[in-house]
């Protein structure tokens, strides 16, 4: 007896039992099921969600894999420099080594089990409370946590975090595609907010840095927009390339700004996330940045000032550094809590970025603003699409009113209203 | 013989559950979400609201018939404006580093709607007993409701109740801390209270079925 008539025998015992949803899933999560519809009209297609959410993760992989490996080459580094050493990356150099790799995995991957194991129980208990199948979204909030919290992050904590995210941010409102807020963006604003010590400063961001604090072999790792921040930009040593490439700390997933635009590029190619969210997003950050260039540059803010280092930051360098091109790209393009018009969807995205650079120059606790930018703007989104459909509507009304009186032979308030709706 | 006949003791009764004024009726939340942040504030604050409330209803009832309808609210005003100054002198005499952290919410309970509501719904309608016995009920339901958010975001905010560390030091890393343990900021902040107020009123409608509302 193969695996799959064992698991598809396993089901058929436990139908209509309270067990059921859990089987059920266990099943058709390595297999296609034996049953056909049998009843009723249906379509055919080959993007359920299962499938949609495994070509997100399959555009994560390669960022997911680059997390690793940048995790072991920000310790490294961070070693050498606490013995002087400036190291330069490069990839075939220093980057794509065995240490690097493997001292990455170690941390890495607990992080990566931790969501799924803690998410997935949720989601079965939750299942089988309610009675309904267990439902694929975690399949990508599970991938999506690991790669955008810091590399230390306690993992009790990261459980805690998982099962408010899952519960009160996607359960609670009736599961998946019901959900107002990103539940993987909920995780991480929750992980903010209750354990700030741990999601900001310089020691987060470099595995053991927390550990070997105070000590002889002290280490630390500040961000670019921390250094920024703090007025100490002179001080990097990160260059254009590093940042692009993302051989720099910050969260494990967030820095290769090239595999994100490839991901992008394939999400799009693909037709799962929508190239209107991204472009505006990334119009909106630019369109913020040159704001506050520009406000440098006018003399408005004076050197001294604490927004001086994060607002005198060249416009289009803002995508590169922090989580803003992983937010646009994997969060803020979220089919279920974004904007589902395509006008609707323009301005969500411009929103994203907007604000998101707003929050980084200003908020004083934390340089970085994409999680909480785009958790606003999930909020919005319903209300956006809610007056792009208003205006629609009424713009139809006029061309069928101005349609009636043209019919109806009232030639000079014909001709008034047709000039105005054409 | 009981002391309360059965009706009697539904007034006070189901205010505590059934008929909780922060869980099913949705009053008096600002107060809830604004000063339980530790549990001995919540606490003087439910003391507050039994005191306000328990006296001004019978006050309420014992003139609901020389009130003129129109100005009564003026009156209401009036009654619940001197119970709640005589709260707040005297939580300034006798312990003013609680006054404090309460601040202004003391005086705010003059715009609680519990007490309002139950100016107008109940003690206009009913004898000073009765009114009392109402008075009372609604204000234990809603200090109920208000030591249980408290005691919980006091615990897991800041790992003490009423200022006792009982999970240990956070500083010397003893007992919880010992092994990793920390407390959650988020408990905190009033966002967190909301959600709390929003898993007890979760808890309490999946027990009872019959407080579902259709739709």
């Amino acid at each position: 007896m193969s695996l799959k008539s064992n698991l598809h025998n396993l089901k058929e015992r436990y139908k209509g039992k309270k067990m059921a949803p859990a089987f059920n899933a266990l099943h058709t999560f390595l297999y296609t099921p034996n049953e056909t519809t049998h009843s009723g009209g249906h379509v055919r297609a080959v993007d359920d969600l299962k499938r949609t959410m495994n070509t997100v993760i399959m555009a994560l992989v390669p960022v997911l894999i680059f997390g690793i490996f940048n995790a072991g080459y920000q310790h490294y580094a961070a070693v050498d420099a606490a013995n002087g050493v400036i190291r330069q990356a490069s990839l075939f150099g220093n980057f794509i080594t065995w240490e690097n790799f493997l001292m990455g995995a170690w941390t890495v991957l607990p992080l990566v089990i931790v969501s799924y194991v803690v998410g997935l129980v949720v989601e079965f208990i939750f299942a089988v409370i309610k009675g309904h199948e267990v439902e694929e979204g975690y399949l990508v909030t599970g991938m999506l946590v690991p790669l955008i919290v810091p590399i230390d992050t306690p993992l009790w904590m990261l459980a805690v975090a998982v099962v408010f995210g899952v519960v009160i941010g996607k359960e609670v409102f009736g599961g998946t595609g019901m959900n107002i807020l990103n539940p993987a963006l909920t995780i991480r604003a929750f992980l903010f907010f209750a354990y700030p010590t741990w999601m900001s400063g310089d020691k987060v961001w470099v595995h053991q840095a927390v550990e070997k604090a105070g000590g002889p072999d002290a280490i630390s790792g500040e961000t670019i927009l921390g250094f920024l921040a703090q007025g100490r930009g002179s001080e990097m040593s990160y260059s254009i390339s590093d940042m692009f490439f993302g051989f720099i700390p910050g969260s494990v997933g967030e820095t290769s700004t090239l595999l994100i635009l490839l991901g992008g590029l394939f999400l799009i190619f693909t037709k799962i996330a929508s190239w209107r969210i991204m472009v505006s997003a990334v119009a909106g950050a630019l369109v913020m940045g040159l704001i506050f260039n520009g406000a440098t540059e006018l003399g408005w803010i004076a050197e001294t000032s604490k927004f001086y280092g994060l607002m005198s930051f060249e416009f289009w360098k803002h995508l590169l550094v922090g989580g803003l091109a992983f937010g646009i790209v994997y969060m803020a393009t979220d089919p279920v809590t974004g904007s589902q018009t395509d006008k609707g969807k323009w301005i969500y995205g411009f929103f994203i970025g907007f604000i998101s650079v707003m929050i980084r120059v200003f908020n004083p606790a934390y340089p970085e603003g994409v999680f909480l930018a785009i958790l606003l703007m999930n909020v919005f989104a319903p209300t956006i699409d809610h007056y792009v459909v208003r205006a629609n509507v009424n713009k139809r009304m006029k061309r069928l009113q101005a349609s009636k009186d043209l019919a109806g032979g009232a030639h000079g308030k014909a001709k008034e209203l047709k000039a105005e709706t054409v | 013989m009981a002391l309360l006949s059965k009706k009697d003791s539904r007034l006070i009764l189901d205010p505590l559950a059934d008929n909780n004024p922060i869980t099913i009726q949705v009053l008096g939340i600002c107060s809830a979400l604004a000063i339980t942040a530790e549990l001995k504030a919540s606490i003087v604050m439910a003391l507050s609201v039994v005191f306000v409330l328990g006296l001004g209803n019978v006050v309420i009832s014992l003139m609901r018939n020389i009130i003129p309808s129109k100005i009564r609210i003026i009156v209401q005003l009036v009654v619940v404006a001197t119970l709640v100054i005589i709260v707040d002198q005297v939580l300034k005499a006798f312990a003013y580093e609680l006054s404090k952290t309460l601040s202004v919410f003391i005086g705010l309970i003059i715009t609680n709607c519990i007490i309002m509501g139950r100016f107008e719904a109940f003690a206009l309608a009913n004898g000073p007993w009765k009114s009392f016995l109402d008075g009372i009920g609604n204000s234990a339901g809603y200090g109920l409701i208000l030591v249980i958010i408290g005691f919980f975001r006091e615990l897991l905010g800041s790992g003490t109740l009423l200022g006792i560390k009982v999970l240990g030091d956070p500083i010397e890393k003893t007992g919880l801390y010992a092994i990793g343990y920390e407390n959650n900021g988020f408990m905190l902040l009033s966002p967190m209270a909301l959600i709390v107020v929003g898993i007890i009123i979760w808890v309490q409608r999946s027990r009872n079925k019959a407080l579902i509302e259709e739709n």
